[in-house]
């Protein structure tokens, strides 16, 4: 496939390498990050050009890997008037997200503290396969936190008020529809909120390790190296599982009357206006409030322990939310095509929403610098913070990266290091890992992710996000 | 016996699976102990489960969809693993699966973990014959 660099690390295939692509594919990557990608990438972000009513370019951030439908890191934007909207382009784990949360601990502080907090958050966050939530609620309550997200949440004491203020969307996404939402998705998610889920899920003790930018910094609530802080990485668990797993057989079965065709079976796809996108559009709003409303119970037992284990108050602590990013979403937002503004159906998969300063959605105490990026790397080198830039406004739909990307499979991932073994080499330094399952861990592995540096440098360099500090972990809770 | 192998080279960050059975029965109840032993350590489960599963689907690669987020659901809704299946299938308009699923509950603690599959995916879904009366079926589980 033809792939020619455009500029520096922009590089893009044009719409001649295959029959039916509507628009360029362009992915954002240097020599090395492109070098390193899979076909697989190509092959799906050229399906992706190819969808209907797509505007503009099929993109890929530098974090982008072989997924299905849609490669991770895809971002492709819809016309909502004469476009599709495509559960593939989305996940099935709707509003998979970042939160960080600030502190006003250091490392010294925490070091001596350090198992006890990480065993603390272990058992109040449950994880893993078949972790039953801490959260009990009726199938009626259910429907509320569809409909309201983080607020309910905070409505019902899991949280404080000024939360919402700092989450994409204000953590509700208001055309979410309950009745969208099929028996199945209530069954399988009822009894999920306030768990962390497996895979990359985690949540991890981190500490500054350096500052970028220390004035943006200071503005996100961010002081300067040694500052502890908590990130969290999880999404709408098995409800947002099914929403997607029901929505995508009816969308199969959909396309045909739309006269759709697609070069693979999960890009299936109707317009965004039909009564099936529609209804797939509430419902995953449903799902997506749900992982918001998660992510904030998940908080307010971080809070929790974090109170309990220093003996002091949590707002004493300063556990500030600093911002909450949804990576796996489908938004209508209007961005200036051609020199005019067009309502579109941006989907992100596996990317992030990187609005830049000024923009109306972004908070009001961050309008001033941009909206912030949580960028998650692996629990052994790090994650990073940023935010969103006019460039990322003009040139990528407001969107950038979500992490670092992996490099190879997680059977590999275990074949090159076992579980117990690597967990004591985290130890030996300084990286305290509790996990619900040990074959979990090895599959998580550093060396199975790119080099988040590297993703960042790309994105600082290009402006489609502007690198603002980086995180080392010393704790991590995962599933 | 059916057998299974995971494909590496294929989503990266997910599990594709090629399944291969002795006649359509053998290769879905390959499939559902797949899924179960990438799941948990089955001999970990807590007690002993039994449940019944009828579906139809328009096409038997639909059927194999639909089984494995059948599977994916109960682990979800119920905490239940079936890592052994008794499956009669019948392809036709519409294909039909009628399953007898025995396996046992993840106990908290005690059952030994691996992967929480999320969904069965249509990224190169494919049910397709072999010679000798065999059936092959290709597809990636979001995990």
């Amino acid at each position: 496939m033809e792939i020619r660099r455009v500029a520096d690390c922009i590089w893009e295939i044009p719409p001649s390498a295959k029959p039916g692509m509507r628009v360029p594919a362009r992915i954002y990557a240097s020599e090395a990050l492109r070098a390193a990608m899979d076909r697989g990438v190509f092959e799906q972000v050229t399906n992706v050009a190819c969808l209907p009513g797509i505007v503009g370019a099929a993109l890929c951030m530098p974090d982008g890997h072989w997924g299905y439908g849609f490669p991770i890191g895809g971002v492709a934007a819809f016309r909502a008037d004469a476009g599709v909207i495509s559960p593939g382009g989305i996940g099935f784990d709707i509003n998979c997200g970042m939160r960080l949360l600030a502190t006003r601990l250091d490392e010294a502080e925490v070091r001596p503290r350090l198992h006890e907090l990480v065993d603390g958050l272990f058992r109040a966050v449950p994880a893993g396969v078949g972790a039953e939530g801490f959260v009990h609620v009726t199938e009626d309550e259910l429907r509320e936190v569809m409909v309201e997200g983080a607020g309910w949440c905070v409505r019902r004491g899991y949280g404080w008020p000024e939360d919402v203020e700092r989450i994409e969307s204000r953590g509700r996404l208001p055309w979410a529809d309950p009745a969208q939402v099929s028996a199945k998705a209530i069954g399988r998610g009822i009894d999920q909120l306030g768990t962390l889920g497996s895979g990359n899920h985690y949540l991890e003790i981190q500490v500054v390790r350096a500052l970028h930018d220390a004035t943006v910094a200071r503005a996100l609530g961010v002081t300067g190296p040694g500052q502890v802080l908590v990130m969290l990485h999880c999404g709408s668990r098995g409800f947002g599982h099914q929403v997607g797993t029901d929505y995508l057989r009816i969308f199969v079965g959909a396309m045909a009357r739309y006269g759709i065709s697609v070069n693979d079976r999960e890009l299936a796809c109707a317009p965004f206006r039909s009564r099936e996108g529609q209804a797939y559009f509430g419902a995953m709003a449903a799902a997506a409030n749900v992982a918001f409303a998660n992510r904030q119970v998940i908080t307010h037992r971080v809070r929790e322990v974090v109170s309990s284990v220093f003996g002091r108050d949590a707002r004493d602590l300063g556990l500030d939310v600093v911002y909450d990013v949804c990576h796996n979403t489908a938004k209508l937002e209007q961005h200036v095509v051609e020199g005019a503004p067009l309502d579109l159906v941006v989907h992100r998969k596996g990317a992030t929403r990187a609005f830049g300063p000024g923009h109306p959605d972004v908070p009001a105490a961050y309008r001033a610098v941009g909206q912030p990026v949580i960028i998650g790397g692996s629990m052994e080198t790090g994650s990073a913070l940023l935010v969103g830039t006019a460039t990322a406004m003009r040139e990528t739909f407001g969107s950038t990266a979500h992490g670092a990307g992996r490099t190879m499979s997680r059977h590999e991932a275990k074949r090159r290091v076992r579980g117990d073994e690597l967990l004591r080499s985290l130890e030996a330094r300084g990286i305290v890992v509790r996990a619900a399952s040990r074959s979990g861990v090895a599959e998580e592995a550093g060396f199975a992710y790119k080099d988040l540096d590297a993703v960042v440098g790309v994105l600082d360099h290009l402006d489609i996000s502007h690198a603002v500090a980086s995180f080392s972990p010393v704790g991590n809770v995962k599933g | 016996m059916g057998r299974f192998r995971v494909l590496e080279e294929i989503a990266l960050a997910d599990l594709a699976l090629e399944i291969e059975g002795d006649g359509l029965d053998d290769l879905f109840a390959t499939a559902a102990r797949a899924l179960a032993e990438l799941t948990v350590d089955p001999a970990t489960l807590d007690g002993r489960v039994e449940r019944r599963v009828t579906l139809d689907a328009p096409a038997l690669d639909l059927l194999l969809y639909d089984w494995l987020a059948e599977l994916i659901f109960l682990k979800d809704r119920d905490r239940d693993i079936f890592p052994e299946v008794e499956v009669r299938v019948t392809a036709g308009t519409p294909s039909r699966l009628e399953a007898t699923l025995r396996g046992g509950r993840i106990e908290r603690g005690a059952t030994v973990l691996h992967v929480d599959p999320k969904a069965p995916t249509f990224h190169r879904l494919a049910v397709e014959p072999l010679p000798a009366g065999r059936w092959r079926a290709t597809v990636v589980i979001d995990v």
